[in-house]
């Protein structure tokens, strides 16, 4: 935590640099601890690699501006997040909700891997079954008893 | 021979979904405001800054909100079709000066043209966060009962207009 608080610190600073103008920085380290750690979760719409928290992209500050605003009105972490997908869409979340538009991308991976099970089971029944030796029928049975009980065979 | 082909098979739909995403691009994120009430928002006006506009005098017609910046590259792209197609007076189309310097937008104005019937500054970017801006230009085209139907992620190009929006306006206005 005490890591991306620096980070975080270390940003603005870089940020300001050229922005030109001293915006105080973190007055409040429990907003800003609030507020990365929501920011963390959500993405950067600039720069979709980077998560909210991170991203140095003119939207991300102003969005941390606005998340920052809306800790300080007392909203919870959920309204916030809501307040943000709202706008932008389930895309600002790195996890996405669990509701029907998102089953397959959830399930999804778990479906493939069923589906691989199913594969795999059928080819080793197949294997065994055909490893299994076919039963002799009455003529092939009586040739082998006849080899078996013939005495030049042994000696 | 049939067994052969499956993942033939399964090969192709894999390269069809390939493709179809390859012609997607990635930086157009849909907008979950489509089909619901454009944010109302009252802000001064550039030209005028004394005076305030307020979204709500616009319920009753069609009209496009255009963001739009001094420092976007990409909106010089768009102006000279926004330009060309103001001159036709379809609709009213807004333009929202997104965090921008009065002063520069002014400047930009004068210096491209000013297909806006009016543009409101949006200086802390405040108004394009509420319509979930994350790169300018956007547009938004907003019907009689102020929702938004269509939004334009980047520059309105000419096919856009031709093909998705002026069909569009055209239903909305009857």
């Amino acid at each position: 935590m005490k890591y991306w608080l620096a980070l975080f610190l270390a940003l603005q600073c870089a940020v300001f640099a050229y922005a030109g103008e001293a915006t105080p920085l973190a007055e409040d380290p429990v907003v800003e601890q609030r507020m990365i750690a929501i920011s963390e979760e959500l993405r950067c719409l600039v720069c979709q690699n980077e998560s909210l928290a991170a991203s140095r992209a003119d939207l991300a500050q102003d969005l941390r501006r606005e998340v920052r605003e809306l800790i300080k009105a007392n909203k919870t972490n959920q309204e916030i997040r809501d307040y943000l997908v709202a706008r932008y869409g389930d895309f600002v979340l790195y996890r996405p909700a669990l509701k029907p538009l998102n089953y397959l991308l959830w399930f999804g991976p778990f479906l493939l891997l069923l589906g691989a099970l199913v594969v795999l089971l059928r080819l080793v029944r197949r294997n065994q079954r055909s490893a299994a030796p076919a039963p002799l029928d009455p003529a092939q049975r009586e040739k082998a008893q006849a080899l078996l009980q013939d005495p030049g065979l042994h000696s | 021979m049939k067994k052969a082909l499956i993942p033939l098979g399964i090969f192709i739909v894999l390269v069809v979904f390939l493709a179809i995403a390859l012609t997607r691009d990635p930086r157009e994120i849909p907008s979950p405001l489509i089909g619901k009430a454009a944010p109302l928002f009252s802000a001064p006006i550039l030209h005028t800054p004394q005076q305030q506009f307020n979204s709500k005098d616009m319920l009753g017609k069609v009209w496009l909100l255009n963001t739009w910046a001094s420092w976007c590259v990409a909106c010089r792209q768009e102006h000279p079709i926004l330009v060309e197609f103001a001159k036709t007076k379809t609709l009213p189309v807004i333009g929202l000066d997104y965090k921008d310097k009065d002063a520069d937008g002014l400047k930009w104005l004068d210096r491209l043209g000013n297909p806006y019937d009016l543009s409101v500054v949006d200086r802390d970017g405040r108004i394009g966060i509420d319509f979930g801006v994350y790169g300018v230009p956007e547009s938004f085209l907003i019907d009689k009962a102020g929702v938004i139907r269509y939004k334009q992620i980047g520059p309105i190009t000419e096919e856009a207009l031709r093909d998705k929006i002026l069909p569009l306006v055209r239903e909305l206005q009857k």
